[in-house]
């Protein structure tokens, strides 16, 4: 029996607990009755009712829906057309390059991305007087980062699919477009859905771009949570933070059963 | 067929190429925190000499660098061995598993660090459960040291080790395994010779993608880490964010561009392979 060694599955049942211990405790926390996030004072709803009337919490946490739904729509028309390109375009000019830059911001230091296009808007706005920083500047950037890890996907999916049937629709007369739309588009469709889910949770999630890009005005919730952070630990963080593991376990089940299909 | 190659290329050029040279610009020029933008262009290298002559900005980036590569080995230690387990366990179960590694990625990045700080303050639930155990009655704190530091990277990093580890140990070949094991070589001997060099892509492609963001790491020191944990990625912000110094930020970035630049490219050429002949 070489499969069944002890020592991986000890490590698997510790790492999963190293995971998971953390994120059970910031939701049991989130019910605490005392405004010390580290005593236990028993079971109470306050924090619950206090984010709830939050309106700068929620504010932003409205804005950064509004943002998300449409930078992960524009990363996932980029990041399908990018990552088509990688997969059915063996040769053009600067091939190379484009496959560098869709695969450099997915591991790019978020800080030299931030700085670097804020210079951009910056510039753009002395020499052509826009866009003003807040929600467009931010959707850019968020698009710019995540529309790669679409692309992978897109990328990884088209890779290992049955090339067969695009070349029979083809054969019976298809034409290039009409190919794509009523095969290969159905085909990958599942992961063109959660490259979306991947988008619209690293655009909901991102501080440092954001921080950057944002302008004075503009607060995301990322941001309003960093600066409530920043000065330690608040219960109504907690309560948020039940709620977006609660979200992310929904969306993440969705997106499974999507690419298992 | 044009467009769909352009319109994706074009925006790549626009918003992540082009802006390196106006960083590269800006980092020739010098400060002017009177005037706004706070920069006066030129053709000056002060802000690059400044940066690797001084003692505290080389600190930084010689802690960034070690930092970035002892954490990404200890999560290379803790995600081998989950990646081996979830691509030997029995096939129906392998989705599962694997989705237990990735959910917390999908939840904030933000509040995964936030959950240590609560854990390892000096009050915080380790140290009352340490002294309610009676395991260490003065237990230290470990929030505000380089120890939370790598914990925290650790942490919220392992789902990029995983992951691609998992993808070559799934592709392994494991008969050949069995015929080491049945030739006689021990279990250890067959994992240096045969398990090892097998998934070495995976490992590599696992480290880079923990090396290469962590060397530029913000949030993480920033919220666990002392006054005393230098990483350049948060000397930038504070250059930029705390001091308005906008050429030497860009500076900064240059440098660690330069930097990672070899890591970058290898990751992209590992990427390709493993995406061009599965």
């Amino acid at each position: 029996m070489v499969g069944r060694a002890r020592f991986p599955l000890a490590v698997l049942c510790f790492g999963y607990a190293f995971l998971y211990v953390p994120i059970a405790l910031v939701i049991a926390y989130s019910f605490n009755a005392s405004q010390l996030v580290t005593v236990w004072a028993g079971f109470s709803l306050q924090w619950w009712r206090a984010l709830l009337h939050n309106e700068a919490m929620l504010s932003a946490a409205w804005l950064s829906l509004r943002i998300a739904l449409v930078s992960a729509t524009l990363s996932a028309l980029l990041g399908l057309a990018a990552g088509y390109v990688l997969a059915r375009v063996a040769r053009f000019p600067g091939r190379l390059l484009f496959g560098g830059l869709v695969i450099a911001p997915m591991v790019m230091p978020e800080v030299v991305m931030g700085i670097s296009m804020l210079l951009l808007f910056v510039g753009s706005q002395q020499f052509l007087g826009g866009p003003d920083r807040g929600f467009i500047t931010i959707v850019i950037a968020h698009t710019t980062f995540s529309l790669s890890f679409v692309a992978i996907v897109v990328q990884a999916r088209l890779t290992d699919f049955d090339r067969s049937l695009e070349e029979a629709a083809m054969d019976l007369g298809a034409t290039p477009w009409t190919t794509f739309l009523t095969v290969t588009l159905p085909l990958i469709a599942p992961a063109i859905g959660s490259g979306w889910l991947l988008a619209f949770t690293l655009s909901i999630d991102d501080l440092i771009m954001t921080q950057f890009v944002a302008g004075a005005a503009t607060q995301t919730l990322p941001m309003r949570v960093y600066s409530s952070v920043r000065l330690g630990v608040d219960p109504q963080i907690n309560v948020l933070a039940t709620i977006i593991v609660a979200v992310a376990a929904v969306a993440l089940m969705i997106s499974a059963r999507l690419t298992r299909r | 067929m044009r467009a769909v190659i352009a319109l994706p290329f074009a925006w790549l050029i626009l918003f992540f190429l082009l802006p390196f040279a106006l960083v590269l610009a800006i980092a020739l020029g010098t400060n002017a925190p009177d005037s706004a933008p706070p920069v006066e262009l030129g053709w000056s290298l002060a802000n690059f000499r400044l940066l690797f002559t001084d003692d505290l900005y080389l600190a930084a980036w010689l802690s960034s660098l070690r930092i970035a590569a002892t954490s990404t080995l200890a999560t290379l230690l803790l995600g081998y061995p989950m990646a081996y387990a979830i691509a030997r366990a029995r096939f129906k179960l392998r989705p599962l598993l694997l989705m237990l590694v990735v959910l917390p990625f999908w939840t904030s990045f933000l509040i995964r660090i936030y959950a240590w700080m609560g854990l390892l303050a000096e009050n915080g639930i380790l140290n009352q459960f340490l002294r309610w155990s009676g395991l260490v009655s003065h237990p230290g704190t470990i929030l505000g040291t380089e120890w939370a530091v790598h914990l925290g990277i650790v942490y919220a990093y392992l789902p990029f080790m995983v992951l691609p580890l998992y993808a070559t140990l799934e592709k392994l070949d494991w008969t050949l395994i069995e015929a080491a094991a049945d030739l006689g070589a021990k279990p250890i001997a067959t994992f240096f010779t045969i398990t090892l060099p097998l998934s070495l892509a995976g490992i590599v492609a696992g480290c880079l993608m923990v090396f290469i963001p962590t060397v530029g790491e913000f949030v993480i020191p920033d919220l666990l880490g002392g006054t005393d944990t230098l990483m350049i990625g948060k000397v930038l912000w504070d250059e930029f964010f705390t001091n308005a110094d906008w050429p030497l930020a860009s500076a900064v970035a240059i440098c660690l561009l330069v930097l990672l630049v070899g890591p970058i490219v290898l990751f992209q050429r590992q990427q390709a392979k493993s995406l061009e002949q599965p």
